[in-house]
């Protein structure tokens, strides 16, 4: 029976990579324990400070700064917007969860944003570590959550930190491949001609390459918002407060009302958060404003209402 | 400021493109020529030992057709691209030679560069692009708005400071990469093609202001082009490339009167010579020239005699051609003449020729007889060439 045949080898030849996963994860373990929970400790910190600043805010207060925020980055009508979808997440009832789970992927993008894009910059500067980046990038994509739960929770233990985790490895590979992208497209000619002005590479970066890359560095957060919000369900697994909790406990116990309560939730968040930042990768350059972001919107407004900010420009112009 | 003083000098500066230039430089020194050297090795030759000078305060054209090398040629100067070997001075240092943070310098302040794309960055405004070379040298925001506003107004573009490039037409764009040049007061303009990505109207409008520009700051203007009509109009000297070579160097006039090769000369076939030559390049002394007061009752020897002063300066016409029984010849002061100066371009002393019956007297800017310039000597310049 376990005679080597040319037919079927693999009847005795065979790797055993569970075998070995399963001894280097309960090696990991045994040793390495301490290094894995010191990682815990920033997301920790970072995670409290944004919940329990979102937490701690009334919805009233909530609503009208988010509202504030949209029309300071997209205009009027994208402020009424954000009221109308944040209104309806009061109104539903989901308050509270929205902001764990808001907490929860905020966190999770602000440390996508902290690796990702300078992995990004640095992949768009050398070839070789994009080719040795990209599949691992892959893999992060495509290889199904459930499989790294289980050794997340072996190493991190449960709860909203390791939710964060499991999210960042999941939501970080676009924001790192349009990073990549944006820097890799913009024109040689520019390129050019700000070397030809005598730029640094540290100037090339930040004068020319990022602020050309913006939009699609934006795109690249926008798909990290959106992938994070995705995760936080699955996460819950982990025992992730939020919005997934409520999915899950739906799921669990056949209540359709509290699973579509929840995705309702999670839907209008999604909508909220994805119009607000492609709103910031679009440009507003019309034609004769030349007034800064801060000149517009209803800071502008206030400013206005003190004098400062306007003068500026017209100053500049008569002189 | 006078010409004459060397700004920048190349000498034998060879730029092969590829891995393996080492092996191209090789064959190049045992004579093989470009088309050799990619056919064995796979080596691109940009550029082919190379050797000539740049005055101060000249517009420098060179000319050559697409895949002459001119474009590499003039990225080498601010080493854009590195030379294989050979080397370049400015002002007598060498450039080719200079770290990393010296050429950072000499790119802020000795030369910049006006592109055939333009390459305006999209994201800053009009004044922000003229004073981008400023910015990257770490000038102050005020110092730097008012220098770049000084060179937007110099080329016409006061009013538009806050617009964003894609706002304006290709012309005005090329006026912006045209400031920003000029906004880091270089001593070299290097040109790139930066008039072919527009339309004829506008290239004539913007070589016209080019020339003023170059006329009221002396600046020396390297400038690269593939359209011999353009270097012929605003290039104090050419100098043209073929496949990597500098072929020949030289004024318009001389290069159309004396072309080095073939290359050159079917080259310049199809350019109108009237507007190369000047009168004082066809002008000859093949009438009669009287020095002094003419005599009374002598004839003069030709129907047209030219008087001139013990200086040499033209003082009138002597014209036995009057018709008459014992008519004697009547002697023409130059405000009753029709005179014209050496540096005239010929398409415009077609229609005086024509006009009067005398040869035309060339003179100097000081009035001082070059030459004369009859029909015939007109038509057979023409026919010449």
């Amino acid at each position: 029976m376990s005679e080597l045949t040319i037919l079927d080898p693999f009847q005795v030849l065979h790797v055993p990579l569970g075998d070995w996963v399963e001894a280097s994860l309960q090696y990991l373990v045994d040793n390495f324990r301490g290094v894995f929970r010191a990682v815990r400790w920033p997301i920790d910190q970072v995670l409290n400070g944004i919940e329990g600043l979102l937490q701690s805010v009334p919805p009233t207060i909530g609503i009208l700064l988010g509202s504030l925020l949209g029309w300071q980055v997209a205009g009027r009508r994208m402020g009424i917007f954000c009221a109308f979808t944040l209104i309806l997440l009061g109104l539903v009832g989901v308050w509270s969860e929205s902001m764990t789970t808001l907490s929860l992927v905020l966190t999770a993008v602000f440390f996508c944003g902290l690796f990702g894009v300078p992995l990004g910059i640095l992949c768009a500067r050398h070839d070789r570590l994009e080719k040795a980046v990209r599949p691992v990038l892959d893999a992060m994509q495509t290889l199904p959550a459930f499989v790294y739960l289980v050794p997340v929770v072996m190493l991190f233990g449960i709860g909203n930190v390791p939710g964060v985790l499991v999210t960042i490895v999941f939501a970080l590979p676009p924001l790192v491949r349009l990073t990549n992208l944006g820097i890799r497209q913009v024109p040689a000619d520019k390129i050019e001609a700000a070397r030809a002005f005598g730029c640094t590479p540290g100037q090339m970066l930040r004068r020319v390459q990022l602020p050309l890359a913006t939009p699609t560095i934006m795109a690249g957060f926008n798909q990290t918002l959106m992938l994070s919000l995705s995760m936080v369900v699955i996460a819950s697994m982990i025992s992730v407060g939020g919005l997934g909790q409520m999915v899950l406990r739906g799921i669990g116990r056949l209540d359709m009302g509290l699973a579509t309560v929840g995705g309702l939730g999670l839907v209008l968040l999604a909508i909220f958060l994805d119009r607000l930042t492609q709103a910031m990768g679009e440009r507003s350059a019309v034609a004769g404003d030349h007034r800064r972001w801060f000149q517009k919107g209803p800071l502008g407004l206030f400013l206005g209402l003190f004098g400062i900010g306007k003068i500026k420009p017209q100053a500049e112009q008569q002189s | 400021m006078e010409l004459g003083d060397e700004i920048l000098s190349v000498e034998h500066i060879y730029k092969v493109f590829g891995t393996r230039p080492g092996e191209a430089m090789e064959m190049l020194e045992a004579g093989k020529n470009k088309d050799d050297v990619f056919q064995e090795t796979g080596q691109v030759v940009g550029v082919f030992d190379a050797s000539f000078s740049v005055k101060k305060g000249e517009i420098f054209v060179i000319m050559g057709l697409s895949g002459s090398g001119k474009s590499t040629m003039v990225r080498l100067f601010n080493r854009l691209i590195e030379p294989t070997s050979g080397k370049i001075f400015l002002n007598g240092n060498e450039i080719t030679g200079l770290t990393d943070k010296e050429l950072l310098s000499v790119r802020r302040r000795d030369m910049s560069m006006v592109f055939q794309s333009f390459a305006l960055m999209p994201h800053l405004t009009v004044l922000d692009n003229a004073a981008f070379g400023l910015a990257v040298s770490d000038v102050g925001e005020q110092e730097r708005n008012r220098r770049a506003r000084e060179a937007l107004e110099q080329v016409g573009l006061k009013g538009h400071e806050y617009s964003f490039p894609h706002q304006l037409s290709g012309g005005m764009q090329q006026r912006v990469g045209l400031a920003r040049a000029l906004t880091n007061d270089p001593s070299i303009l290097l040109m790139d093609e930066a008039f072919s990505a527009l339309d004829p109207l506008i290239r004539t409008e913007m070589q016209d202001e080019l020339i003023r520009l170059q006329a009221e700051q002396q600046r020396t203007i390297i400038f690269i082009s593939h359209d011999l009509d353009e270097a012929i109009r605003i290039g104090h000297r050419i100098a043209i490339m073929e496949g990597g070579r500098v072929v020949q160097v030289g004024t318009p006039q001389e290069i159309l009167n004396n072309p080095a090769s073939e290359y050159v000369e079917a080259f310049f076939k199809g350019v109108d010579s009237s507007k190369v030559l000047r009168a004082g390049d066809v002008a000859r002394f093949d009438a009669e020239v009287v020095v002094g007061e003419p005599q009374p009752g002598v004839a003069p020897p030709a129907p047209y005699a030219f008087v001139t002063d013990d200086d040499h300066r033209f003082v009138g016409l002597i014209d036995s051609t009057v018709n008459g029984e014992g008519a004697s010849p009547r002697t023409l002061a130059p405000d009753q003449l029709r005179t014209i100066t050496f540096d005239t371009p010929l398409h415009e002393v077609l229609d005086i020729a024509a006009s009067v019956p005398y040869p035309l007297p060339v003179l100097t800017q000081e009035g001082v007889l070059h030459g004369t310039l009859s029909k015939d000597a007109i038509l057979k310049s023409l026919s010449h060439h």
